[in-house]
């Protein structure tokens, strides 16, 4: 079958619509993520997203709903034992060691289908219902007016938080409302890429972009970009493999989204230093 | 002077738990006032800062800046904080950190508006950072950064401009720099400064009094009053030489480990032109 037939499919069109959604939200969030210096925050509210989602197919038989709620617990959970900056890590670490292990337990507990684990782990791009596309859209509704409303506070309290408590933002607030916000954001991703390889949605494209640009407003549509390129790119990619491999999606999404990375980091030094130059 | 006060503080004292930082501390900051904040490390000069800015409230006493009693937010304060340099890669301009200045505390995104890039235009170019406003935050050096900071805190026009430790880590053509430009602004708007640092050789030619604080105890007064050894003697409760040598005051024995030189003095520029606020003589509680 030929890409185009594919494109006719209703699973592939819903894997298109919710890896777009997916994309233009991790992308968004990306350059908060990188200035926060929250890498360690994504890859732990990602992987803990596996333990709600395994909670929430032992009792309800709904991984998404499970991966959501766990995702916001464990949100609160970070921000609550990791106030400072310097204990962030360290309460990142404990809630990620000790709910994997729940996980691990739950999982032993749940026979219906090894499939189920690896799905949530790697990414089931090509099993999105109805049901989840319509709370993929809502999520995403959700997360795009939040980063919206919260855009100067919360890069006025990343990049300079002094004088933004100075100036009257929340910045504790808002660092928790971020928090939020990255839970949700990074337990949607996981759907798609799966919970292991959040990171190449949620960071490196974000992180490409900072290499190409100080602009605030040009890093983050390029992140957006980088995010839709790897995101809907690897998936076309992937459609096209299909008679010849078995390659899940996420692979090609992953291996798009880092050689962008490092073409970025090839010319970015090159162009920041000549804007230097002209500009001084 | 005292109804053209910018700053007022009666009997104000802070506490953490047992420890008294300062305590029924009085002062009057006059418009146009340049005030310097001494004093070793946890005499509670950043606590000072933090009353000011309505982040930390007193444990008793009364404060208000331009007759109000300070909240987060306020526009009569503009902030320079201590010199801490950016990182290198972090996404923002020069222009855009000024910007935040301006509208950072607001909710949304933000339209385009020419009246908002005008104003951070004049911003930037009355500190002279017209050159460098487009380059990446994290490339330009510490003294650029600053120069940008003030930009930012200027742009409210505030009342008050409250420069916490602001020379820290800046060789010394930026700081020389730095606070010629500090001075200049409050001399053209009459701004209040509260200048708080633990070296006041870069600026004592700038200086109408200081402010010391040392071990829950104060004094208040002209350069020449207070950096005395009488002065300090009575505030660290031990003998502290000051002596003038060669046009510098050097300090000797002062209990400071915040100094890091490794005799315990410091060096100071010659006094410059008095100003009339220092006739009122020292006013120490001590």
């Amino acid at each position: 079958m030929g890409l185009g037939v594919y494109l006719q499919l209703p699973a592939v069109q819903h894997a298109l619509i919710a890896a777009t959604l997916v994309a233009i939200i991790s992308g968004l969030i990306g350059p908060f993520v990188v200035t926060r210096r929250a890498a360690f925050a994504v890859h732990g509210v990602s992987e803990l997203s596996f333990t709600g989602a395994v909670a929430g197919l032992v009792w309800a038989d709904n991984a998404v709903l499970g991966a959501l709620l766990g995702s916001l617990v464990v949100a609160t959970g970070i921000g609550l034992l990791g106030v400072r900056e310097g204990e962030r890590d360290a309460a990142i670490g404990v809630t990620l060691a000790f709910g994997l292990g729940v996980g691990v337990f739950l999982l032993s507990r749940y026979h219906a289908s090894a499939r189920a684990a690896q799905n949530i782990l790697f990414g089931q791009i090509f099993g999105v219902s109805n049901a989840q596309l319509v709370l993929l859209l809502m999520v995403a509704g959700v997360v795009l007016f939040a980063i919206l409303v919260l855009y100067r506070p919360l890069l006025f309290a990343s990049v300079d938080p002094e004088v933004a408590a100075a100036r009257g933002v929340p910045v504790k607030l808002a660092g928790l409302v971020f928090l939020f916000v990255l839970a949700v954001t990074v337990t949607e991703a996981a759907q798609i890429v799966g919970t292991l390889l959040v990171l190449s949605l949620a960071i490196t494209p974000a992180a490409a972009a900072h290499r190409l640009s100080s602009r605030p407003a040009v890093v983050a549509g390029l992140s957006v970009m980088f995010a839709l390129l790897a995101g809907d790119g690897g998936l076309l990619v992937s459609l096209t493999r299909l008679n010849t491999t078995n390659v899940p999606a996420s692979a090609f999404i992953t291996a798009i989204s880092f050689a962008m990375y490092l073409l970025a980091r090839l010319v970015g030094p090159g162009l920041v230093r000549r804007r230097r130059h002209v500009q001084g | 002077m005292a109804e053209d006060a910018t700053v007022r503080m009666r009997g104000a004292t802070l506490r953490f738990g047992d420890r008294q930082l300062w305590a029924g501390l009085n002062l009057d900051v006059a418009r146009g006032e340049f005030l310097a904040v001494l004093g070793p490390n946890g005499s509670g000069k950043t606590s000072l800062v933090k009353v000011l800015l309505g982040l930390q409230s007193l444990s008793s006493g009364m404060v208000e800046v331009c007759g109000q009693t300070p909240r987060r937010g306020s526009t009569h304060i503009g902030y320079v904080p201590q010199q801490k340099a950016f990182e290198r890669d972090v996404a923002l301009r020069g222009r855009d950190l000024v910007r935040l200045g301006l509208d950072g505390h607001r909710w949304g995104t933000g339209l385009p508006s020419r009246n908002r890039r005008q104003q951070v235009e004049r911003a930037i170019a009355a500190v002279g950072a017209t050159g460098y406003a487009d380059a990446p935050l994290g490339r330009l050096s510490g003294g650029e950064q600053q120069r940008l900071r003030i930009a930012q805190a200027l742009l409210g026009d505030p009342s008050v401009l409250l420069c916490d430790e602001p020379l820290l880590s800046l060789d010394l053509s930026h700081q020389q720099a730095t606070s010629a430009l500090i001075d200049a602004r409050r001399r053209e708007a009459e701004t209040s400064v509260v200048f708080v640092t633990h070296e006041i050789n870069p600026i004592l030619g700038m200086v109408d009094r200081v402010l010391y604080l040392a071990g829950s105890k104060w004094a208040i007064g002209s350069p020449d009053e207070i950096m005395t050894s009488e002065t300090l003697s009575a505030l660290y409760e031990t003998e502290v030489d000051v002596l003038r040598v060669r046009g510098r005051i050097v300090v000797i024995g002062a209990p400071d480990s915040a100094h890091g030189d490794a005799d315990g003095s410091h060096h100071h520029h010659p006094v410059g032109d008095d100003h009339d606020h220092d006739s009122a003589g020292p006013r120490s509680w001590v």
